[in-house]
């Protein structure tokens, strides 16, 4: 009688958040991170050592930034796995634009750290890599615009979107920064994909994208030897190719042992982009492969996830997201067994970086927001969900 | 066919049951796309599924990749120069008996990796004590420039290895490598010519001719389809150094500035011995000269034998009385004109300090005496052209094709108008310029009965194709003439008992480069051939600037120089080649069987 004098009350039918969130997140792709995390600081306490001993702190300076940021890194990550998608996007959308700002300020005010591009803005104390950012709010951008392209009436969210990453990696490719450029590339075309682009047309940007990396050959030097390094047969043993190649012929199944390996004291970037061949050389085959698993686990889980998800900018962020994070893992191990030609990427979660570690976070939380199992098809209907 | 969101009929009948035709148009909007999602649902799962399999793919084959690396076993890595790899085996060098003259020796160049160093400082200062043509402080300026990768040195002998090992810095790195040894040492040197390092990668370096047969062979050596089979030469080691040592003893004697000695095989054109004095040693080859008024021939590095372009003198004398026989105009006993001075135009031709042999002399005695007025005359019978077509037969009109770099470049010097004073000054000697191995290679044709064959370094299975060039009795009336000029003509040093030495002796000029010639600097040459009857072998010997101070006066002849030394030689070398010395046995006691 209450109830027909006043109306129904909101917010009893609501479950707690938490035993929500628990009993939707996709629990095997939570725990992969989490080891991968853990594995990342095992990792971290025998390469980046010889980082610290080089700029003169105690040996496990690193490993000690490296947890504190991790814990900022999945802090995020569980939060925004608490998000509703609506909100996701929201975020999504803020974030990029305030990253696509700083990535735009970077030619006035970024900072080179000795590797011959613009990267970095210092924010008093603390280095951001406004680009790591960039590509999860860019995706979500992406997402959201061809999904509406989807509905009837609906903008040209295809052709926005085509522009917009146009204009992302112009600037992306003046710091300059390819693999990041790649990336944008890569994350935009699996989002059209998704969303039902015709094949011809994803075989023409194929050949376009080739016929970019092409242009970029003849006119970056710095792009040309990588690719050269990659073509020719023998690899010198004196680039961090060869030695990540030898670390790992080192290692064999069972690793050299812990802290025995070698590799980390002659490649400088054994404690980002060559920390697999620091795993390889101490732990053998037997991580790398725990570490490849585990990276399929959260890709391949979150897509079959994605599959029976029936809202479109759900399944298109959420597909995007997954592959630029797999992909990004798939080329800095492809990288270092030389399937790939030899370009900087972080291993997520792995590799040692502050900005590295939190956008991952970002990333993956959005995932696990957007791949959370929730009511679908009529019964998403009959609870609201839809407009 | 198109359906209306808003089909007449039912918003008709809606509005006359009153109620909002809007909600008609919603109804079918929402229909609408839930057919359209439907598809891209099914669609987009399908793709999904893909690109789940595609990253499953990925990773399974990195996985793979992984596993297959750390299941190989890690090598050495190799140091590659982009593109080809470096070949380090070169093939040794052999004389004829295959005794070695170049192999190979596992040697280490040092390196730096100047970022690994602790003291680059200390460092730079025990390498400058080590090695004291190293600079300290040049070299600790390459070890902080921020470079990561400094070559020190190419090569290093053990104790010098040790004692880098000893200084124990981590970034001095040691690359082995091959080098080129040449166990005889300055022994051949201007045929082996010497070695340099091409390519150089950490862990090989490629070893490339720089001169001599190294050089000119170098494809040869290097060649892996060769499968390091050594190549032979046609030097006779054990004869390769008696000629050094007599050129050497004879240059002292002499005070000559230098000299060149070669012993050719006149059937098969094989080289047996090549000197050139001044040497080297190819395991420390001298730069080349810089200084470009310098001449060449003050380097040590220059062949005398293949490079030295000299106006020959008289020993091209016999070519014009040998090529007169041929042609029938002459006979070794037919008197000709040797009226001393010969005035021809505005040009005066003279004997040797003023001699005169004439009024008539035959041809033999021209050659026996050496008369230029003779030869003259001789000369004019033939003709300018006939006498060049001849010398061009003899080779004199080309490079010689020895298996050297330095030889192609070593042209004769020919005078470029042929009139007829050319061909008086041609006939003994003068005007035109040839290299002693060009001279060689003549008289052999002289020696083996009319045939000209081309020298050669390398060693010969049989005797050579040539080309006929003269009649076998004009080379043998030829031989005669030679044998008299030992015997009892200009050089009668030159008779080695039992060897029948036949020859010619040479005196010239050195021409100034300014033009004219010195009075007092000659070149003195002995062409010639043993034994006589049935010659083997010939012999060239030259030498720069002689002057025999043994005798009461200063003499600078050929006859007091060249030949004594090739006398020497010969008297040496002869029982080397194998060649029994016949002996006259008149007066052996005979014997007599005792009875009793």
């Amino acid at each position: 009688m209450t109830e027909m004098v006043y109306g129904s009350s909101p917010a009893a039918v609501r479950e707690p958040v938490l035993p929500r969130w628990w009993r939707t997140i996709d629990k095997w792709s939570l725990t992969s991170v989490f080891v991968l995390f853990g594995i990342g600081l095992l990792l971290g306490l025998a390469a980046s050592v010889p980082l610290a001993s080089r700029n003169g702190l105690e040996p496990y300076f690193y490993v000690q930034k490296q947890a504190i940021f991790g814990i900022m890194g999945l802090s995020v990550m569980v939060g925004v796995s608490m998000l509703s998608p609506a909100i996701v996007r929201r975020l999504g959308i803020v974030g990029f634009a305030a990253a696509l700002v700083m990535v735009m300020l970077l030619p006035l005010v970024g900072q080179d750290h000795g590797k011959g591009a613009v990267r970095w803005l210092s924010l008093g104390g603390f280095s951001l890599q406004p680009s790591e950012f960039l590509k999860p709010g860019f995706v979500i951008v992406t997402a959201w615009l061809i999904a509406a392209a989807q509905d009837i009436n609906g903008p040209p969210g295809r052709l926005i979107s085509f522009g917009l990453m146009t204009f992302v990696v112009g600037f992306l490719a003046l710091q300059p920064d390819f693999g990041q450029s790649a990336l944008v590339v890569f994350a935009w075309g699996v989002i059209y994909f998704v969303g039902g682009a015709s094949i011809v047309l994803i075989l023409g940007i194929g050949g376009l994208v080739g016929l970019a990396g092409f242009i970029a050959y003849g006119a970056s030097e710095h792009f040309a030897r990588r690719i050269d390094g990659f073509l020719s047969p023998d690899v010198d043993p004196r680039t961090q190719l060869g030695y990540a190649a030898n670390a790992i012929q080192e290692g064999g199944f069972f690793g050299v042992g812990v802290g025995e390996g070698q590799v980390k004291w002659s490649l400088p970037d054994a404690h980002t982009d060559f920390i697999i061949a620091v795993a390889a050389e101490e732990y053998g085959l037997i991580l790398v492969l725990m570490i490849l698993g585990l990276f399929g686990v959260v890709v391949v889980r979150s897509l079959m996830r994605l599959m029976s998800e029936n809202d479109p900018f759900t399944r298109l962020a959420g597909s995007g997201l997954a592959c630029v994070f797999g992909v990004q893992a798939m080329i800095n191990m492809g990288v270092a067994v030389r399937l790939l030609p030899a370009k900087g990427m972080t291993l997520p979660f792995v590799s040692y970086g502050g900005s590295s570690l939190i956008a991952a976070g970002l990333t993956v939380g959005m995932l696990l927001a957007l791949t959370r199992s929730r009511p679908r098809d009529r019964m998403a209907e009959l609870f609201g969900r839809r407009r | 066919m198109r359906t209306p969101l808003r089909p007449l009929t039912r918003i008709l009948l809606a509005r006359q049951r009153g109620e909002n035709p809007d909600l008609i148009e919603r109804e079918n909007l929402d229909r609408r796309h839930e057919v359209l999602r439907e598809k891209t649902q099914v669609r987009a799962s399908a793709r999904l599924g893909l690109l789940a399999l595609a990253f499953g793919c990925a990773y399974v084959t990195i996985g793979v990749r992984m596993g297959h690396l750390a299941a190989s076993v890690p090598v050495e890595p190799v140091a590659s120069a982009r593109g080809a790899e470096i070949v380090a085996q070169r093939a040794d060098i052999v004389d004829r008996e295959g005794r070695i003259l170049a192999t190979n020796m596992t040697t280490h160049a040092l390196y730096a990796h100047p970022k690994d160093m602790v003291d680059p400082k200390g460092t730079a200062k025990k390498l400058a004590e080590i090695f004291p043509d190293l600079d300290a402080a040049a070299l600790e300026r390459r070890f902080t420039d921020g470079r990561s990768f400094v070559w020190v040195r190419k090569v290093l002998s053990p104790e010098q290895m040790q004692l880098v090992h000893e200084i124990g810095d981590p970034g001095l790195l040691f690359g082995p490598r091959e080098m080129r040894l040449y166990p005889n040492g300055t022994l051949a040197a201007h045929v082996l010519g010497g070695y340099s390092f091409g390519a150089e990668g950490v862990h090989s370096a490629e070893v490339i001719g720089t001169a001599g047969v190294e050089k000119a062979m170098d494809a040869r050596l290097r060649d892996p389809a060769e499968g390091g089979e050594p190549l032979e030469l046609s030097l006779d080691l054990s004869v390769q150094a008696t000629v050094e040592e007599v050129l050497a003893g004879g240059i002292a004697m002499m005070n000559a500035k230098g000299g060149t000695a070669i012993l050719m095989d006149v059937h098969t054109g094989e080289v047996l011995a090549m000197a050139s004095a001044p040497t080297f040693d190819p395991n420390d080859r001298p730069t080349p000269l810089v200084d470009k008024n310098a001449e060449p021939a003050d380097s040590p590095l220059f062949n005398r034998g293949v490079q030295g372009v000299y106006e020959l003198g008289s020993t091209f004398k016999i070519f014009a009385v040998a090529q007169a026989m041929e042609l029938g105009l002459v006979n070794p006993n037919t008197m000709v004109d040797a009226n001393a001075p010969m005035t021809w135009g505005k040009h005066k031709i003279k004997e040797f300090e003023g001699h005169n042999y004439g009024p008539l002399l035959s041809v033999s005695d021209v050659i026996a005496k050496s008369s230029n007025v003779g030869t003259a005359h001789i000369a004019l019978m033939v003709g300018p052209l006939r006498q060049q077509a001849f010398l061009k037969s003899l080779g004199f009109f080309e490079p010689t094709p020895l298996e050297l770099i330095e030889a192609p470049g070593a042209k004769p010097l020919i005078p470029k108008r042929w009139p007829e004073i050319v061909t008086i000054t041609t006939s003994y000697g003068h005007g035109m310029s040839a290299s002693p191995m060009h001279l060689a290679a003549a008289y052999t044709a002289i020696a083996n009965g009319g045939i000209y064959i081309k020298p050669t370094l390398l060693k010969q299975t049989g005797p050579a194709k040539g080309v006929r060039v003269m009649s076998e009795k004009v080379a043998a009336e030829s031989r005669k003439m030679l044998r008299r000029v030992v015997t009892d003509g200009t050089a009668s040093y030159g008779e080695v008992e039992g060897y029948e030495v036949a020859g010619k002796t040479g005196t010239a000029d050195k021409p100034k480069k300014s033009g004219g010639y010195y009075k007092n600097k000659v070149i003195n040459t002995f062409a010639s051939m043993f034994p006589a009857s049935a010659p083997r072998y010939v012999l060239i010997v030259t030498l720069d600037e002689p002057i025999n101070t043994l005798g009461s006066i200063p003499r600078r002849t050929a006859g007091w120089t060249a030949v004594p030394v090739a006398a020497e030689m010969i008297r040496r070398v002869a029982p080397l080649l194998g060649l029994r010395p016949k002996v006259e046995l008149a007066n052996q006691p005979t014997l007599t069987a005792a009875k009793n």
